[in-house]
């Protein structure tokens, strides 16, 4: 279980996220949405100990998140984090030597999946097919938390759906949690089962998607407008 | 991507009703295994817990049975299907003179209506 307790994270001066807490229950995924500048990535980097609260608790499984908490928690970044000049398999060989869960099998069966070529030199690759080779790294390892910031910004619907495809594929809800933040809300609400919503620092709410659907008759983009303009 | 699903209804209802039409066309027949809860929820882009919550559901109404370690089946009970087509059909009907009745329709004009266009249907046949 992910918890945050009062978390609160400062810039110099800017407020990212303030007075947070929250309790992430494992085996399901879960969508972090908000828009852009509400602390979605601050919250993902908090929970991934690559970021430190100014105030506050973060704790998975009852450890506070720090430099060692990696191994338990597998971040996917929104930024392109990988040496150009690799090839996908040295891509994934570094990756494999780097995390001792990095399940070897499991990527090149991913890479299968998502078409990789593995002789190709990352810097060739086309955006959809490093968004691709991100996805598959991340998801061979073997960790319970998987946390994945923007995985499907600035692709195209092939590459989404391939990427929303390989998520479902290769992700076991009896071990694994994931946290997505995103803004492709039609696309990713039919593989969410709960949505924290965040706003300026603040979570405004934590629901169910079938709940906001059956309660309140509203799909999630039309819930988070009203939301977000109360 | 697999069919949209409609954004203001749960998912595993819709998926619900998804494999009970196919029931009801004999796409599945009785006693047909059903896809994995994996595969499915490949195949229709969901969440596997969705699909779990599915094949709970239809299990909780009879219409489909679990067998330990080798998956879910349709149930070969004739009666439950039955049944589950003759529901299908009045709720089908429910709605059509729910929404023709809303439009200001009689029920005489409902019914020539729909003897006419099934005959003119029979005709181009």
């Amino acid at each position: 279980m992910i918890q945050l307790e009062g978390v609160s994270k400062r810039y110099l001066t800017k407020k990212a996220l303030d007075d947070v807490s929250l309790q992430i229950e494992p085996g399901h995924i879960i969508g972090l949405i908000g828009s852009n500048g509400s602390g979605k990535s601050t919250t993902l980097k908090l929970i991934s100990g690559l970021l430190q609260p100014t105030k506050g608790t973060v704790l998975i499984d009852g450890e506070t998140a720090g430099r060692r908490i990696c191994r338990k928690v597998a971040y996917l970044s929104e930024l392109d984090a990988y040496y150009s000049f690799f090839t996908v398999k040295q891509t994934v060989d570094f990756y494999a030597q780097t995390f001792s869960d990095f399940n070897r099998e499991k990527a090149e069966e991913m890479l299968e999946f998502m078409k990789l070529d593995q002789s190709q030199k990352v810097k060739h690759l086309s955006k959809g097919n490093r968004g691709r080779l991100k996805i598959v790294v991340t998801l061979a390892r073997e960790v319970p938390f998987i946390l994945m910031d923007e995985p499907l910004s600035g692709l195209d619907p092939m590459v989404r759906s391939s990427i929303i495809k390989g998520l479902i594929s290769f992700i076991d809800l009896e071990k694994q949690t994931v946290i997505i933040t995103t803004h492709e809300l039609q696309e990713i609400e039919p593989l969410l089962d709960t949505v924290i919503l965040i706003k300026n620092g603040v979570i405004l709410d934590q629901k169910s998607v079938e709940d906001i659907r059956c309660n309140e008759n509203l799909s999630l983009v039309d819930w988070m407008v009203e939301k977000y303009e109360h | 991507m697999a069919q949209p699903f409609n954004p203001s209804v749960p998912i595993y209802l819709q998926l619900c009703e998804r494999i009970k039409n196919k029931i009801v066309r004999g796409e599945l027949g009785m006693g047909t295994r059903l896809p994995s809860v994996r595969d499915l929820a490949i195949d229709s882009g969901v969440n596997p817990n969705t699909v779990q919550r599915t094949y709970h559901e239809l299990e909780e109404s009879g219409i489909v049975e679990k067998k330990r370690g080798q998956g879910t089946f349709v149930t070969e009970n004739s009666v439950v299907i039955r049944r589950m087509r003759e529901d299908l059909k009045i709720s089908h009907i429910k709605l059509f003179v729910t929404e023709m009745r809303e439009m200001g329709y009689s029920e005489t004009e409902m019914l020539d209506g729909l003897n006419d266009y099934l005959a003119q249907k029979e005709e181009n046949e």
